[in-house]
């Protein structure tokens, strides 16, 4: 036998958690996302050095580098809100993806339909309604499904995204449709239909950073989420349903409800992105450039980084949004595609881990020699 | 024209060549759940085996016979070191099983690792010189209706098979078989007889990757030799659906696997035929399928018996004693 064998590890659940370890657990745990991340940049003869510099440099430090991240996070700030929230009440949503793609052709449905006649602030406020409607919309089957029929949201919400990824490619490129440019190079090459100069949400300047509107929305919606979920009736019921729904049920509640009511809500705010998406950046439907940007997907590491809080979600999301953003600037034979991603689903898995340091305390024992098999 | 041009025939024949990955991550995946661990992470498993095994093929030069089963295992590792991260993390650590393998779909899939390996590696500009082709199995390829559907696949098909039946031996034949669903049942029952627990949650999740790694391989080396990122395009979380589809039985996956494989291939197999039916609606035909067919099974009475291990997603904590 081994030494390694015959000591056990065990966690131990701690009493009380020390207070500089809420700190040094998300540093620690990020440090070694970049420590294994670099292990992989070596195996693939990449600089670790020189690429980490590089995503600091494009993603927060450069001029301008800043506001092109802020346009990067908007997307995610939204996403992961809708992660967030869904995950809160055990309503595993993965489908922001999608719902986020539906967000995206209500919005710009509803601007191309309005026309440029419209007054400006009835085009974004009705952009803002039809995105959080078509993303509602989308995240409520899967939500009534699992209400009624006990049906797995996981797998539901995600084949929803390709079924949505599917419909808004249909739109563009297989079809005459209402969103499709008919006219121009778009008879030649098939492309969307770009939403009138009055649809166009504005980008405030502070300075020399330009902060979107989209986001501010965003934030504005973080903090009524956070009020929402500690301040009122809502709020206590999806926190009960969250962590323990046999209790709602003798408490009177109906999780059912509060798990179609919250699911319709996490779709909104994918929806939202989506809105975002077009009034803010795209101006157009682009169901390819959607697709390739994933951002659902990386809303669920935005919301499972800032522990599902809605505030943190702004934060984090920022944070993202810089490598994702310098991701774009760089990609590139010497910044390959796909790295991003890497990066995020390191700083995930350490993140996951180091919770658990916080959590629990590591305790190596010697086993007694019965217990071996185990 | 002979029968096996028959529309029929051929949307069978091609039902079990997409089946075949299918079979593949639907019992890894069942294999995992069986001993009570839930791994979503099955796309990013794929990905990371498609990619690697891709990489040899193309990369390595030798007789097919040598290359291709090297291709296989390289597969087969990738795929298996990704699921030994969410063993560690979910068995170990005790990580939310659904977060963990949320996280390695992320890490591994076709915005991570697999797309930058793809990349670094320069996948997609040379098609792989190895492939996997279609095996005329005892000569058999010729006879009417039978031979394209069952004889005419490739070396992968006739091996999931295999695996099936070994699987099914295994689960309800064998000592460990009785063993693996007693610790996704009833963990602390399974440790209290002297089963190990831990040992077998691992072994299954690690050898769940495995098999996701040659699901991974069906693709970059059969169905989609030149790489293209994101090439399972959802296969993973249809396997998922398969294993619940399945009741959690090799026999019955492998048929959910067979009428998802003739949907995807629908779309293909009339193009072909110049029957003219929307292709959108095609395309979106497996996935919306998988919902209906999660529905149906969600809502019968037999779930409920037949159902899931009782353990699945719970960690398994030994109380000290």
């Amino acid at each position: 036998m081994s030494v390694a064998s015959r000591l056990g590890v065990r966690l131990e659940p701690r009493v009380d958690v020390p207070r500089w370890m809420n700190w040094a657990v998300p540093i620690g745990s990020f440090l070694s996302a970049l420590l294994v991340g670099s292990v992989v940049l070596l195996i693939t003869s990449q600089n670790p050095i020189s690429v980490y510099q590089r995503i600091l440099e494009r993603g927060f430090l450069d001029s301008g580098s800043l506001s092109n991240t802020l346009i990067s996070a908007t997307p995610l700030l939204f996403t992961g809100l809708c992660a967030a929230v869904a995950f809160r009440v055990g309503f595993f949503n993965i489908g922001g993806e999608g719902q986020f793609y539906v967000g995206a052709v209500f919005a710009s449905g509803i601007a191309l339909a309005l026309g440029a006649d419209a007054q400006s602030w009835i085009a974004i406020g009705a952009m803002i309604l039809a995105g959080a409607l078509g993303g509602a919309l989308w995240a409520f089957i899967p939500g009534i499904l699992r209400a009624r029929f006990r049906t797995n949201e996981i797998i539901t919400s995600l084949m929803l995204n390709y079924v949505a990824g599917i419909g808004a490619t249909y739109l563009i490129f297989e079809s005459d449709s209402f969103w499709r440019e008919l006219s121009g190079t778009g008879a030649v090459f098939p492309k969307g239909k770009i939403i009138p100069l009055t649809a166009q949400w504005p980008s405030f300047d502070l300075g020399t950073l330009v902060v979107p509107f989209g986001l501010l929305l965003g934030v504005l919606v973080a903090v009524w989420l956070h009020v929402l979920q500690r301040r009122t009736r809502f709020g206590y019921e999806m926190r009960v349903v969250g962590g323990a729904p046999s209790t709602a049920r003798y408490a009177g509640m109906r999780p059912a409800r509060v798990v179609v009511a919250v699911a319709m809500l996490s779709g909104a705010l994918a929806g939202l992105g989506g809105a975002t998406d077009v009034g803010n950046f795209r101006h157009v439907l682009d169901p390819k450039g959607l697709q390739q940007s994933g951002f659902g997907y990386a809303g669920i590491v935005v919301a499972a980084l800032a522990r599902l809080n809605p505030l943190a979600v702004v934060f984090v999301a920022i944070i993202l949004g810089g490598i994702t953003n310098a991701g774009y600037a760089l990609q590139g034979p010497d910044f390959p595609a796909g790295l991003v991603g890497t990066l995020e689903g390191l700083i995930l898995f350490c993140t996951l881990g180091g919770e658990v340091l916080a959590r629990y305390r590591i305790v190596l024992s010697r086993r007694r020699p019965e217990a071996m098999s185990a | 024209m002979s029968v096996n041009d028959n529309l029929f025939v051929i949307i069978l024949a091609s039902a079990i060549f997409y089946g075949t990955p299918l079979v593949f991550a639907a019992l890894g995946e069942l294999l995992s759940e069986r001993s009570g661990v839930i791994n979503l992470g099955v796309e990013g498993m794929m990905l990371l085996g498609a990619v690697c095994s891709a990489v040899v093929a193309a990369n390595l030069d030798g007789p097919a016979a040598l290359v291709l089963p090297l291709a296989l295992l390289a597969g087969m590792a990738a795929a298996a070191l990704g699921a030994a991260i969410h063993a560690f993390l979910v068995i170990t650590l005790r990580v939310n099983q659904i977060i963990s393998g949320l996280a390695l779909t992320i890490f591994a899939g076709a915005a991570g690792l697999s797309s930058y390996l793809a990349n670094v590696w320069g996948l997609g500009r040379n098609p792989s010189l190895n492939q996997f082709g279609r095996m005329d199995l005892f000569g058999l390829k010729d006879v009417p209706v039978v031979g394209p559907i069952l004889f005419d696949q490739t070396l992968l098909t006739y091996l999931s098979w295999l695996l099936v039946g070994l699987a099914m031996v295994y689960l309800f034949r064998t000592r460990m078989g009785l063993h693996l669903r007693a610790v996704g049942e009833s963990p602390q029952t399974a440790d209290s007889v002297g089963i190990p627990v831990t040992r077998y949650r691992y072994g299954h999740v690690i050898v769940g990757g495995m098999f996701a790694g040659i699901a991974g391989a069906c693709y970059s080396l059969t169905i989609v030799p030149t790489w293209a990122n994101g090439l399972t395009s959802g296969a993973g979380w249809i396997a998922l659906a398969l294993v619940i589809f399945g009741f959690w039985r090799p026999d019955l996956t492998l048929v959910g696997a067979y009428l998802f494989g003739a949907l995807s291939s629908l779309s293909f197999t009339l193009q072909a035929r110049g029957i003219d039916v929307p292709s959108a609606l095609l395309n979106a035909l497996p996935y919306l399928a998988t919902i209906v067919v999660l529905v149906l099974v969600s809502n019968s009475r037999l779930s409920r018996r037949l159902g899931s291990p009782a353990a699945l997603g719970r960690p398994y904590e030994r109380e000290e004693r």
